[in-house]
């Protein structure tokens, strides 16, 4: 792959021209998408993560499009440094380098945000996905989900990434990378199994973590599915009216 | 850990006294029922706390659409009740899982103790008139009427998510459990290293709070659309309480008693809307009458060289 003299600069300037408003970065950021970033290892996104960027749910790629620029950064920070671990997602973060993290997580962020369309006040059932989601479960001090990710799940601010608009497989798969597996002893017919680390320990001032930790396999299945059940709604949402909780 | 710093220089810690304000008679009776609750008592060792009953619960009926409208109100207050609110604020923010919280001022510890008599002026304040304050101080509004369709709403719902509780008997778990001033006072530049550090990140560095549109999600700590200067929570003994208990989101119980005052009094050394109970537009005088015997405030006291308690618009 050549680079264009653009990219090229880009890469050498990196810090300086992080600070300017540059069309050539959005650019940058469309291309490494499409077709990756400088070093080869640095693979095309949109091969995982989907051509309109909104991930794929088969192989547990998320969505990437509409996502908070500065989440984004972090999490690719996060992947490189090891706090995040991911075998397929961990090089990739690798290869990037710093100016080609803040273009592809600039282009991104530029893309079309999850939108949900809101109805009246929910009534959840107690013990079910969207009661998690709704409600929480105070007496673990699991607060409920939206009221740190948002109504509907949209996302709040550049530290609380949206729920909506992601896959039940790959929400279980974080839930489950926070909380690790205790081990688990042989049995009649089954054979001891060792414990799994977590793999995931970024979440800032430990919010996240022990949320994850406390919740049973058969809550981090419903909830995961109340959120990607969600869906995505064609309708525009008139910002000025208020979600309720 | 447990901070010990002797040095009193440093510290602001006015002396909280009980004495009977002269000034009583004169004052509205509505408007001085933001005063602070009696200490609840311990919670026997191995006991629960008292058990509300559950949402399915509510009948569906006449009854229960009142309870569901009373909840809603109680949770978006601000979406659902425009006229009586004042500022970005829901009762919930404060009365944690839906009013239903211990030591987050449950209202199922509250219902049961009204009408209270208070020795203090020789008079009674109903349940009713508890709520008018949080409308008028906490969410800087105007209160509902008495009889209002909002006021009844929000009655039922407290009055059903006290069923089967013991009335008149005060319940552990009542108010905001507050934790001793610490031994050596607080320090607002220490609160700030704690805000900095644990709470920036959902209400901001400037402590207004995060909104998705046009609905608050981080409520705002200070600032226009914030709770006034007359609010049970602009005391930092009261603020304290809610914090160890409540704060950072989730994760209640670990901060310890001395950064829970620092981090209250960092909060409350910001300005806020006026009391609305300013006495002839003089903070002084407003202090003299309102604040000074008012647990540990900041109101009229001067921080960094300013005088607190202008008020914000
Ligand atoms: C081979 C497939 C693959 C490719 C190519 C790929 N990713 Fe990923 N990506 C993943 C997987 C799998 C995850 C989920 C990792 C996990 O479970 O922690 C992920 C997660 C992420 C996340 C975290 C999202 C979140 O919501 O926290 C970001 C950001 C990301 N990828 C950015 C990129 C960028 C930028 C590129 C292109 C340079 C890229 N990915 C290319 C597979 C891929
Ligand atoms: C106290 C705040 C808080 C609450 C409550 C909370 N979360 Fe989170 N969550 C976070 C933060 C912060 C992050 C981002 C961590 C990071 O920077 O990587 C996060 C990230 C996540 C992610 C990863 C998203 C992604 O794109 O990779 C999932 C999945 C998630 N949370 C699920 C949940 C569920 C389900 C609940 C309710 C049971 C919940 N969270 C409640 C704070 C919270
Ligand atoms: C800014 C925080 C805040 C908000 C918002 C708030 N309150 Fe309060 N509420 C308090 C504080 C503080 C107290 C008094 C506790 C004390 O004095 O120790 C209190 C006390 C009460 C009590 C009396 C409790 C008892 O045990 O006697 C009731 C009832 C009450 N509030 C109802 C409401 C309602 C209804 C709303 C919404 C209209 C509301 N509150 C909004 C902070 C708040
Ligand atoms: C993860 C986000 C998060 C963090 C971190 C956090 N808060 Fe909050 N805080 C909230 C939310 C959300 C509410 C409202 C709860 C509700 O509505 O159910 C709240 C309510 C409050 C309130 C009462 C409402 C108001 O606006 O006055 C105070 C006071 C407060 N927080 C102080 C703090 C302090 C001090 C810290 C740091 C020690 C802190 N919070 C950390 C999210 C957070």
């Amino acid at each position: 792959m050549s680079l264009s003299p653009t990219r090229s600069l880009a890469l050498c300037l990196s810090a300086s021209l992080l600070t300017l408003p540059l069309q050539a970065g959005a650019a940058d950021g469309e291309a490494i998408i499409q077709q990756g970033g400088s070093n080869p290892a640095a693979m095309p996104c949109m091969s995982c993560h989907g051509t309109d960027g909104k991930g794929m749910a088969a192989g547990g790629f998320p969505r990437l499009a509409g996502l908070p620029e500065a989440y984004i950064a972090k999490q690719l920070a996060d992947f490189k440094a090891g706090r995040r671990e991911n075998p397929l997602m961990q090089p990739i973060a690798q290869a990037l380098g710093d100016a080609e993290v803040a273009a592809v997580a600039r282009a991104y962020a530029a893309k079309p945000k999850v939108n949900v369309k809101v109805g009246p006040v929910e009534r959840p059932k107690e013990g079910s996905g969207a009661w998690l989601a709704l409600r929480g479960a105070w007496d673990r001090n699991i607060p409920e989900c939206t009221l740190c990710h948002g109504p509907s799940g949209v996302g709040v601010g550049d530290a609380f990434p949206p729920l909506a608009g992601q896959s039940a497989e790959y929400i279980e798969a974080q839930l489950r990378a926070w909380r690790g597996t205790p081990a688990q002893p042989a049995g009649k017919k089954a054979r001891a199994v060792a414990a799994v680390a977590p793999t995931r320990s970024n979440d800032p001032n430990g919010l996240m973590r022990h949320i994850a930790a406390d919740l049973s396999e058969a809550e981090i299945k419903a909830v995961a599915a109340y959120f990607a059940g969600l869906g995505e709604s064609t309708e525009p949402f008139d910002e000025s009216q208020h979600r309720l909780r | 850990m447990k901070m010990t710093l002797r040095c009193l220089s440093v510290v602001l810690l006015p002396l909280v006294t009980t004495s009977a304000l002269a000034a009583d008679a004169v004052r509205n009776p509505r408007l001085d029922d933001q005063t602070q609750l009696p200490k609840a008592p311990v919670r026997p060792a191995g006991q629960t706390y008292f058990q509300p009953p559950a949402e399915a619960d509510i009948p569906h009926n006449a009854f229960g659409d009142l309870v569901r409208r009373g909840q809603d109100l109680f949770m978006n207050t601000r979406a659902l009740a425009p006229q009586y609110v004042g500022n970005d604020m829901n009762c919930v923010n404060c009365h944690i899982d839906r009013g239903r919280k211990a030591n987050s001022g449950p209202m199922w510890a509250a219902y049961p103790m009204y009408p209270a008599y208070r020795k203090k002026n020789n008079k009674v304040n109903t349940f009713v008139e508890r709520m008018q304050g949080c409308f008028q101080f906490s969410m800087n509004g105007k209160p509902p009427a008495a009889d209002s369709e909002v006021m009844t709403a929000l009655t039922a719902y407290a009055y059903w998510m006290s069923t089967g509780i013991h009335l008149g008997k005060a319940q552990p778990g009542r108010g905001f459990n507050e934790p001793p001033p610490p031994k050596g006072g607080y320090d607002i530049a220490r609160g700030k290293a704690v805000y900095d550090k644990q709470c920036a990140l959902c209400h901001g560095d400037d402590g207004t709070g995060k909104k998705v549109g046009a609905t608050s999600v981080f409520p705002p700590l200070w600032g226009k659309d914030s709770y006034n200067w007359g609010a049970g929570m602009h005391r930092i003994n009261t603020a304290a309480g809610f914090i160890q208990h409540n704060m950072p989101l989730g994760r209640g119980r670990t901060l310890s008693d001395q950064e829970a005052w620092d981090v209250a009094a960092y909060v409350n050394s910001h300005e806020r809307p006026q009391d609305p109970r300013l006495v002839n537009g003089d903070i002084d005088e407003t202090r003299k009458r309102y604040h000074a015997d008012d647990g540990v405030n900041l109101y009229g006291v001067v921080v960094d060289g300013r005088k607190l308690g202008q008020g914000v618009q």
